[in-house]
């Protein structure tokens, strides 16, 4: 009954949306074909997740805490609230070259609901986030479905998302943007040793997509050695599609490795590729320790270019360095202590995570404008930042 | 586009369900035999909000997005 | 709304349908085992007849495992007296984690080890935990895949049923 309900006003918001039939179609063959199998999903222990997460690095400084809490309530209901701050001071190339540092803070809530059925879970969220310029808000919904004797487990998940933008400084300034995620993934057990995972995600994007404060530049016609501004000018619509692979494997002591590739390709002509190895090790009963290398590389949207030659040039325009071509590598290591089955009170389980992650970006066709010098327009040096990443995670399972 | 990609996850799903469901391949990793799946060394989301966190940190900073695997998990240890 | 409906409910009829309860009412004979215990003494399940016995099967890494153990704990100090025992088959490959477990844990039934998962596949054991109920004659009556809240009134009336036997 409980189920019915909940599919009840899946349907209906779904619905609202104009969501894909086909999903529809795949929510219910999934519900029908997986079900009739013995064992048992269960639904996540009641925690508390809190974390500080802290980025520094090509003039940006952003940090805050999480706070995650889960609750459980009868045997197959589980919510889960979140709040979650980033206070941004920022300083980047971006802001630097066409305007100047200011500080600003995000916050998001989040809602959620986990609904254990047989061996699927039912999970449907909703999650706010505000800025000063812009409002975000998704509804997600998702069925995971456990099958094959516990050995695969499918995962379908579908969000929507409605932001409004707005500029600070211009009232009259107000715009919308629309997406939604399509997701399938399937976890798949190999051996008493090894784990395989498979993910597919479209993403569709309408609206306003750019960023309102950025700009690009283009040669200024009456004085070759400089250039002038104008505004960027997006597509309004983006197609996205991501296909990544990851493996485990336990190695014949207490550690493991993981591997992962991920291709994305998009409409704008943006593909990329990201890598990623890993590796955990077991110290003692209580401490693990980590480490990763994680290597990306994209290659630019096909409107993308850091100095068009005249104003006005094409259709669309952008100058934004996350679309242009780049390679990213992030070296991450990390600290874990967990105690299972503590002696505290009213704590079952206690871990504690020190993660460090130090990330580097180089683009071949951004150039640093505010480089210290005499440059010709179009010979600036390329730009490239690093930054480091940290987080303390808390998780205390009660 | 998203026709394709939904005629794809139909695909896929449909060949799943026939494999688990219709033939006679019975699941070889027995419920019993998870003690090395169940480690925490062997989760994709050990950290929690932690690791969703850094999905924030690159989406900001490139371009590519989805498929983080952020659901985890899947072993079927319970 | 009115296309996706109809899909719906098909596909709710075919879980309800699916809906094979995680419990089982069987009669079978229980296959015959010995394991060493937690006191380093084997135990055979031939030596029980005459009792009801609760065959669980249990890991240290198993969540639900640790939530259903401290209430078979009290069933079976309630119980033991009217000619029923639990025998927990324990199927870590290593034994430390079920003594880790078991400190924090601590229950007074008595724990075998299976490490080498003889007797959990000798029970085809499809899910952790699994809890299979033995009545006084050697006959497997009861099934119990899985634990959720609220299995614990089912071990406890099936219990009572089969001690009046």
């Amino acid at each position: 009954m409980a189920l019915r309900a909940v599919l009840e006003v899946v349907v209906a918001v779904t619905e609202a949306r104009r969501i894909h039939y086909g999903l529809a179609l795949l929510l219910a063959l999934l519900l029908a074909l997986a079900a009739p199998l013995v064992s048992a999903a269960t639904l996540p222990e009641d925690n508390v997740d809190m974390l500080y997460h802290r980025y520094d690095g090509g003039g940006m400084v952003i940090d805050g805490p999480s706070v995650l809490v889960r609750k459980n309530a009868g045997p197959q209901v589980s919510f889960t609230g979140q709040y979650y701050v980033d206070s941004v001071s920022a300083a980047s190339v971006d802001v630097l070259a066409t305007a100047s540092p200011y500080t600003e803070e995000r916050d998001e809530y989040s809602l959620g609901v986990d609904y254990l059925h047989e061996d699927a879970i039912l999970s449907l969220g909703y999650t706010n986030s505000s800025e000063n310029d812009y409002e975000a808000n998704t509804v997600y919904f998702s069925v995971s479905q456990e099958f094959f004797g516990g050995m695969s487990t499918v995962t379908m998940g579908y969000a929507n998302g409605w932001d409004d933008v707005g500029r600070v400084g211009n009232d009259n300034f107000s715009e919308e943007a629309d997406r939604r995620n399509y997701q399938l993934g399937l976890s798949q057990v190999l051996t008493r040793n090894s784990l395989l995972g498979i993910d597919l995600e479209v993403v569709s994007d309408e609206g306003f997509l750019q960023n309102p404060y950025r700009q690009n530049r283009y040669r200024d016609p009456n004085d070759s050695t400089s250039f002038l501004y104008q505004p960027e000018r997006y597509p309004e619509t983006r197609t996205s599609t991501s296909v990544a692979t990851r493996a485990l494997y336990y190695l014949p002591y207490r550690a493991s490795i993981r591997g992962e590739y991920r291709y994305f390709t998009d409409s704008w002509g943006i593909d990329a590729h990201t890598v990623e190895l890993a590796y955990v090790h077991a110290l003692n009963n209580r401490w693990t320790l980590e480490g990763s290398v994680r290597y990306y590389t994209q290659e630019a949207a096909d409107f993308y270019s850091d100095l068009y030659e005249f104003e006005n040039s094409q259709t669309h325009l952008a100058r934004d360095k996350e679309l242009s071509t780049l390679s990213g590598t992030t070296l991450g290591t990390g600290a874990v202590y967990e105690w299972k089955q503590t002696s505290l009170p009213g704590i079952k389980r206690l871990q504690f995570s020190l993660l460090l992650d130090w990330l580097n970006f180089e683009y071949d066709d951004f150039r640093d404008v505010t480089a210290k010098g005499d440059f010709l327009p179009g010979e600036e040096p390329l730009y490239s930042f690093d930054a480091l990443v940290t987080r303390a995670s808390l998780i205390l399972e009660y | 586009m998203r026709g394709v990609s939904l005629t794809m996850l139909l695909g896929l799903v449909l060949v799943l369900m026939s494999t688990a469901g219709c033939s006679d391949i019975k699941p070889w990793v027995k419920p019993y035999e998870r003690d090395k799946l169940a480690d925490p060394v062997m989760s994709l989301s050990r950290h929690g909000k932690a690791d969703v966190y850094m999905h924030h940190v690159y989406q900001a900073r490139e371009s590519a997005r989805g498929s983080e695997g952020g659901s985890g998990g899947g072993c079927g240890c319970n | 709304m009115t296309r996706l409906l109809p899909l719906l409910m098909v596909g709710m009829a075919f879980t309800g349908l699916a809906m094979m309860a995680q419990a089982e009412a069987i009669n079978v004979p229980a296959p015959d085992f010995t394991l060493e215990s937690r006191s380093g003494e084997n135990l055979r399940l031939e030596d029980y007849r005459g009792e009801v016995v609760m065959l669980n099967f249990w890991a240290s890494w198993c969540g639900p495992c640790r939530q259903e153990m401290p209430l078979m704990d009290e069933l079976y100090s309630q119980y033991k007296d009217l000619g029923f025992t639990i025998l927990a088959v324990n199927v870590d490959e290593n034994r430390d984690e079920a003594l880790r477990f078991l400190d924090a844990v601590p229950v007074d039934y008595p724990i075998l080890y299976d490490p080498e998962s003889r007797v959990s596949e000798l029970y085809e054991v499809q899910a952790m935990p699994t809890t299979v109920m033995i009545d006084r004659n050697g006959n497997a009556r009861f099934v119990h895949y899985g634990y959720q809240p609220g299995y614990e009134d089912d071990y406890e009336q099936q219990i009572r049923e089969l001690v009046r036997e």
